[in-house]
């Protein structure tokens, strides 16, 4: 089977972890991958931790990515972060709040879409792919705000 | 119009059920199950939350009698609630189509045992359909409604956390049935189960499985990768997927209809390659059927009998690798969120220093810091008769300290038997059932149930009144109070009752603060 790239997305319940792993599935899916995207409901969802997957490529087998062989971990809390290295593959990409202009988030809520810029960098597709799932994922109150925290991240 | 998407399985039952036109979908919440009814109102069908597994399953017999098509979804511990009908509907079979979806929990990423419910297709002598994706699921289901129809026969659909809620694509064929209308045609030799009819029915139940072994190895839900002849993997379900990336190279026989299973299909694979592994989550239930029919295949070291597996469990499992596997890391528990309304009521609880007699919901995660307020909790319902049982025993001045604690939904799903146990066995001391109502099914993801006054799709429904109920049956104290407002009376309240000799009920009434929102959502709905 040919390469298939692995995100990791975690954070804390109510972060909106999921949200960024539905935006990533959905950019890919229309970008013409196979994708797969795995996350765990339930008592996760009280405030504890979340971690959510995708994988895309020319065919994807299992939605769950094996143990350390995340091209990319986003960690959207910082406590979270040691505790889900190891998901990591070697020379993978972390990224966290460290890599996003935590100073111009407005609205905490919005981290996520920020965090989700940041890791479009990496990943070889036009603004606009991000942009039009983002739209139509969110309400459109928060279009502005999101697509001004996607972008903030992008460009860090 | 075949339309492509990216669906999780729960989604793609939903679609299935209302592309072939299935006419009820009724079930109980529960993780990974409660997005199926929901997603299938959505989508135009009709469905609606039960009381409980046993009164969904009922109803959803109800209308296959009537040569409706039914589709029951729960969790897998609501099988054993709905176990009473199962294990006599499948002798007598219905004319509609009965598909039961069973959605397994291994690894209980949300539930109070792994259980595997395929025994349950054998143990009740149910043909069990077990889907490894959601193209899978809304294929097998379509098929499922067929085989049900066709062969008088309810179906068990067995799907797994990873398969409910991982996204897979899909491609959806659109409406191919509508909704009949129904009819009922009078065979009480077929539908009516004295012991004279049963005696036939359980010998045409078994005919019936033959004949549906003898479907099954013609290889509509088999599917074959040929690989390397030195390794050979069985497997089904979500495992299919990671061996696919755990053994790229090995020749697979994926099984999509686990009971009654193809062994002749089984035994020709197996004989085709050096090396036969049965790759499986859960119990070694294929394993041990395969080398009881005189087929050898390697099962698995008993390590894999817990948890999920994985890529990298699987990989282990094929090098035969029993060494003990690396802790995962603690991840910060879930808690009961900020401004939760139980969060003033186990504080009383906990400085009251009272025997807790915990049930299912959110409210169990009181038994974690700060609160450390739970002593028992076992399954649903069970609050309030095992605090009944500890009052039986305890000296007086222990019995005094035992307080059942129950939820809204969990109240209408076996609770009010609990009560009546009460109120006509009361223990010496009497016994305080605290009733922790947030106006909803929280645990699950803020579902309506038969005390909310509004139906699965959020429109106004009859409302049952607990306070009303409980009165009815004959409970002495019947009180409403927010914990939260009135903390202070609130704990007196529950000193006083529990001096008593009375049976009472508390009801701590406050909407859950995640709902607040969504609850004034619903007050413009009709």
């Amino acid at each position: 089977m040919q390469k298939v790239v692995n995100i990791t997305v975690a954070g804390l319940g109510g972060q909106g972890v999921l949200t960024v792993t539905d935006i990533i599935a959905e950019v890919m899916f229309r970008a013409g991958f196979d994708v797969k995207k795995s996350e765990v409901h339930g008592m996760s969802q009280r405030g504890g931790s979340v971690s959510s997957e995708v994988r895309y490529g020319k065919e994807v087998a299992s939605p769950m990515v094996p143990e350390g062989e995340s091209d990319f971990l986003i960690v959207m809390e910082p406590t979270q972060v040691e505790v889900n290295r190891h998901k990591l593959k070697a020379g993978g990409v972390l990224i966290t709040t460290d890599d996003v202009p935590m100073d111009k988030l407005t609205n905490p809520k919005a981290l996520n879409t920020m965090m989700l810029g940041a890791l479009s960098k990496h990943l070889e597709l036009a603004d606009e792919s991000w942009l039009a799932v983002i739209k139509e994922r969110l309400p459109e109150k928060l279009h502005a705000l999101n697509i001004e925290m996607f972008e903030l991240g992008r460009n860090a | 119009m075949t339309q492509r998407i990216l669906a999780s399985g729960n989604e793609a039952i939903a679609m299935a059920a209302f592309d072939c036109g299935v006419n009820l979908g009724v079930g109980y919440p529960g993780t990974p199950s409660s997005e199926i009814l929901d997603e299938f109102s959505k989508e135009g069908g009709t469905a609606q939350w039960a009381p409980n597994e046993k009164t969904a399953l009922e109803v959803g017999i109800g209308v296959a009698f009537a040569n409706g098509r039914s589709l029951v979804t729960m969790k897998h511990v609501g099988l054993n609630v709905a176990a009473d009908p199962l294990f006599t509907i499948a002798y007598s079979g219905t004319p509609g189509g009965l598909v039961i979806v069973s959605a397994d929990d291994p690894g209980m990423a949300s539930s109070q045992n792994e259980q595997d419910n395929r025994r349950y297709a054998i143990a009740a002598g149910v043909p069990m359909l077990e889907p490894a994706d959601s193209q899978e699921c809304y294929d097998f289901l379509i098929r499922a409604f067929e085989l049900s129809e066709a062969y008088r026969r309810p179906v068990l659909f067995r799907v797994t956390t990873r398969v409910c809620h991982s996204k897979c694509i899909l491609e959806r064929r659109g409406r191919i049935a509508e909704p009949k209308t129904g009819s009922f045609t009078h065979d009480p030799r077929s539908n009516v189960m004295i012991p004279a009819y049963a005696r036939i029915a359980h010998k045409n139940l078994r005919a019936t499985l033959h004949k549906l072994e003898e479907l099954n190895e013609k290889g509509e839900f088999v599917k074959r990768i040929e690989g390397s002849s030195e390794l050979g993997v069985i497997t089904s379900g979500i495992s299919f997927q990671h061996v696919r990336d755990a053994a790229p190279e090995a020749s697979v026989l994926k099984l999509g209809f686990t009971y009654p299973l193809p062994l002749e299909t089984i035994r020709k694979f197996a004989e085709s390659v050096k090396r036969c592994v049965v790759v499986e989550e859960g119990d070694p239930i294929l394993a041990d059927a395969i080398n009881a029919a005189g087929i050898r295949v390697e099962g698995k070291p008993e390590m894999f009998r817990f948890g999920e597996l994985n890529v990298q469990r699987v990989r282990r499992l094929l090098a035969g690798d029993a060494t003990p596997e690396p802790a995962p890391a603690p991840g910060k528990p879930p808690q009961l969120c900020a401004g939760c309304p139980h969060r003033k009521t186990y504080q009383a609880l906990h400085e009251l220093n009272c025997i807790v007699s915990g049930d299912i919901g959110c409210y169990t995660l009181g038994v974690l810091p700060p609160f450390e307020a739970v002593d028992t909790c076992v399954c649903m319902g069970a609050s309030i008769t095992v605090g009944l049982g500890m009052r039986r025993v305890l000296p007086e001045a222990e019995a005094r300290r035992v307080v059942s604690v129950i939820g809204d939904s969990t109240f209408m799903h076996t609770g009010v038997n609990g009560i009546v146990e009460m109120v006509y066995n009361r223990p010496a001391t009497g016994h305080v059932v605290l009733v922790l109502d947030n106006s909803t099914t929280a645990m699950t993801g803020m579902q309506e149930h038969p005390g909310t006054g509004r139906k699965l799709d959020h429109t106004p429904a009859p409302q049952v009144s607990i306070e009303q109920v409980v009165r009815g049956i004959g409970v002495d104290n019947v009180d409403v109070i927010d914990s939260t407002v009135n903390y202070e009376a609130f704990k007196e309240l529950v000193q006083k009752r529990l001096a008593s000799n009375d049976t009472s009920v508390i009801i701590a009434r406050r909407p859950c603060i995640l709902a607040m929102v969504k609850l004034k959502s619903y007050e413009g709905k009709k």
